[in-house]
């Protein structure tokens, strides 16, 4: 504002643009182009969007041979800058020891970053392509051992991506 | 004293210490494994070399004794070097097993790797495997392959255990820590080798995968298991106590503690037994009850009785606000005469390592603070006739399972009235005519008196229902800190106990006394005024190490408060 309440402009618009016409020809052309392009809105949630492997949606336990590969070690949970993963573990007659009896998100607390897959030293916690999450109350967002297995076939896309980018 | 220097620091040093220990007494950390304070020293880990003026190698700082005037490098190249070799050695085999491993967070191999290590490997031939489920005794698991060799255990089983059962097989990578044929590592100090071993190769086969040491707080108290009172550690989850460890105070009991201790004094303070809120009987019935008709129904039944007829039992395993508040009410608002304590003395079961015959933690502190009777012929002997010939009609006990003994039963059915302060349902309450629901030594904050005549301090570590962990000053974890109403992880158990000291104010306020007692705090302040041994302490001076208790003066009588 200057001194006597007039508006100063940064920039002034030059002729062309205070005839407005040219910009609205513009707008109307890009508008048109677009038209023979092919289509990529999904009419959701009538259709249901696939989302390619690097997708970060909820994170899911992967279960090979019957068991989880989770060994029970609570990184992902220390990790978790959203404390939502509290894990217990037992002790078990296989190689590896230890087992988490008790695994729960919460997946009103999960914030998707990823961090939980970086950290696991089994690839047993990843990140699935799982982005639609109801829930009617909190309960139901805590999710145990399971909604969160899920076999090793099943999350082959994720798991390849991981071997490759990782 | 002889001059010596490390690290350009130059300190003024017993030439009787080796240079780790003159490092260590001036707050100059020298690393290492196999060296403990209290064992002998077996120089095999390498990890302490150091460079020492005028000597052609590196020397290992745990066994090179001081000299007038020796200079020593802890941070110069040369032993920069040899000790990224050192950790370079003792990694090749290590297995990758941190994520499995119950030492993970508290391992001094994983500290070094961080801190003294190259932080990558060379070696990609095969580890070599060893077994990794071995039971060494009933309470402490081996992982052979995680074994660095220290030998740590095999002297501590040696030296301080006293049972040499520990030795080593086999040679170089294949080194192998076992028992000797028919024998096991059992001990009653046994798990202290979990402790000492800075590896996870031992590990408590009680704690065994139970939660992770950064998942827990930890406060420091003192085990309620016998009257040495061996000042430890308490872990607690979820407001459920995990494991105990001791905590070093060589006043005490230096770096130990016994199994039992760690085992057994905390399993009934997570019970699902445990009373949560006040009892009364009515109809015959032991019924829930709030505090307030618990009290009032208590003073008033109190009352129906002349001041000879009620006796009051004081209780070795409660602090010594507790037992003071309590014989204060007794004495001045009851005018109870009989007054005393049962003791629990196991004959002969003691050792000249920590272990003491007698079993509860504070019954130097229960006498000290008055619950004793004035005459004998007021004490328990006493008390137990009178209830039988009928001259006594009420007890009341503070938090001690006197009917557990058949004989003491047997007596108190003759009684009209029974009183008691309980942790969970026993033989007493099942007599008795009102309970109250006391906090145990995991609950609250107090002192005991060991029987040294050390006053030491307990701290809460478990919260009660009136109790909050951030505004009373708990001990947090991250879980305590960030639960909010709607996590699971922050809603372990909590019951309606109450301190004793606490429920016996109130009952002497229903009584007719003026209450002024807010926290035990002010219960040990009144104690420093009134009990000479404990003139000039205060919570803040007794500290985490304690306080001796000052010389009896001449005839101590009894605390006649008035
Ligand atoms: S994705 Fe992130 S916020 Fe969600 S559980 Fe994993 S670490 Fe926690
Ligand atoms: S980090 Fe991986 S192995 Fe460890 S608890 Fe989490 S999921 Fe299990
Ligand atoms: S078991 Fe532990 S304390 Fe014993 S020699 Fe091995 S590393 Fe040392
Ligand atoms: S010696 Fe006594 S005080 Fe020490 S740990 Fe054992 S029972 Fe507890």
């Amino acid at each position: 504002m200057g001194s006597n309440g007039q508006i100063i402009r940064k920039k002034d618009l030059n002729f062309w643009d205070r005839l407005y016409i040219p910009e609205i020809l513009k707008g109307l052309v890009l508008t048109f182009r677009q038209m023979f392009k092919p289509e990529i809105t999904v009419q959701f949630p009538e259709e249901r969007f696939t989302p390619p492997a690097q997708f970060r949606g909820r994170p899911v336990l992967v279960e090979e041979n019957g068991v989880e590969r989770c060994v029970a070690c609570g990184l992902c949970s220390r990790v978790c800058p959203a404390l939502a993963i509290e894990v217990q573990a037992s002790e078990t007659e296989l190689a590896k020891e230890r087992f988490p009896i008790k695994f729960e998100i919460n997946m009103v607390r999960c914030i998707f970053c990823g961090f939980c897959e970086e950290v696991c030293p089994e690839e047993a916690i990843i990140m699935s392509n799982e982005y639609l999450l109801v829930f009617n109350n909190q309960q139901e967002a805590v999710f145990g051992k399971d909604k969160l297995l899920k076999s090793a076939a099943e999350m082959h896309d994720r798991l390849e991506f991981l071997r490759q980018h990782r | 004293m002889a001059k010596l220097t490390i690290d350009e620091r130059v300190l003024d040093v017993d030439p009787q210490l080796t240079v780790i220990q003159a490092a260590a007494a001036n707050g100059i950390e020298i690393p290492h494994f196999c060296w403990h304070p209290k064992l002998s020293v077996a120089g095999n880990c390498r990890m302490c070399l150091v460079e020492v003026e005028k000597m052609p190698k590196l020397a290992i700082a745990c066994a090179t004794q001081v000299a007038e005037g020796m200079v020593v490098r802890t941070k110069s190249d040369r032993v920069i070097k040899a000790r990224n070799a050192v950790m370079e050695f003792l990694l090749i085999n290590h297995p990758l097993d941190c994520p499995i491993c119950d030492e993970a967070g508290e391992c001094k191999l994983q500290d070094y790797a961080y801190k003294y290590s190259i932080g990558y490997s060379r070696f990609d031939e095969d580890k070599v495997h060893k077994p990794k489920r071995v039971e060494l005794g009933p309470r402490v698991l081996l992982d052979v392959e995680r074994c660095i060799m220290c030998s740590r255990c095999v002297r501590f089983a040696d030296e301080v255990a006293r049972q040499p059962v520990l030795t080593f097989t086999q040679r170089g990578t294949h080194v192998v820590l076992t028992t000797f044929p028919e024998t096991q590592l059992d001990n009653r100090y046994s798990m202290n080798v979990v402790e000492i071993c800075p590896v996870g190769a031992l590990t408590s086969r009680d704690f065994r995968f139970k939660s992770r040491v950064w998942e827990m707080s930890s406060t420091d108290t003192i085990c309620a298991g016998c009257s040495r009172g061996c000042n430890m550690n308490m872990w607690v989850r979820n407001n459920e106590i995990l494991r105990l460890t001791p905590r070093h105070n060589e006043d005490v009991n230096s770096y130990w503690m016994c199994d039992d201790g760690r085992l057994k004094t905390f399993p009934w303070v997570n019970s699902p037994r445990r009373l949560s809120g006040p009892l009364v009987r009515k109809d015959g019935q032991l019924l829930e009850t709030g505090w307030d008709e618990a009290i009032a129904k208590a003073a008033t039944d109190l009352r129906l009785f002349r001041k000879g007829e009620v006796a009051a039992i004081g209780s070795p395993f409660a602090t010594n606000e507790d037992n003071y508040a309590f014989q204060k009410v007794m004495r001045e608002n009851l005018g109870v005469k009989f007054l005393d304590f049962v003791e629990h003395i196991v004959d002969g079961d003691e050792d000249d390592l920590l272990i003491r015959a007698d079993k509860t933690p504070n019954a130097r502190g229960a006498r000290a603070v008055g619950v004793r009777p004035a005459s004998p012929s007021e004490g328990l002997p006493a008390i137990l006739k009178g209830i039988s010939g009928g001259s006594i009609k009420a007890l009341y006990v503070l938090e001690d399972n006197i009917a557990s003994d058949p004989k003491i039963r047997e007596v108190l059915t003759n009684l009209d009235l029974l009183i008691v302060h309980a942790h969970e349902r026993n033989e007493t309450t099942e007599m008795a005519d009102v309970v109250f629901s006391a906090s145990t030594y995991a609950e609250k904050h107090g002192t005991f008196v060991n029987f040294q005549g050390r006053v030491q301090r307990i701290r809460a570590a478990i919260a009660t229902l009136e109790q909050d962990r951030a505004l009373d000053g708990f001990a947090m974890s991250r879980w305590d800190k960030f639960a909010s109403q709607n996590d699971k992880w922050g809603k372990g158990p909590r019951r309606d106990a109450r301190p004793s000291w606490r429920i016996v104010t109130a009952l002497g306020a229903a009584l007719g006394a003026k209450a002024k007692f807010q926290t035990s705090e002010d219960v040990f302040r009144e104690i420093t005024e009134r009990v000479p041994e404990f003139k000039g302490l205060t919570f803040m001076s007794v500290g985490i190490r304690g306080h001796m208790l000052a010389a009896r003066q001449a005839a101590a009588k009894p605390v006649s408060v008035t």
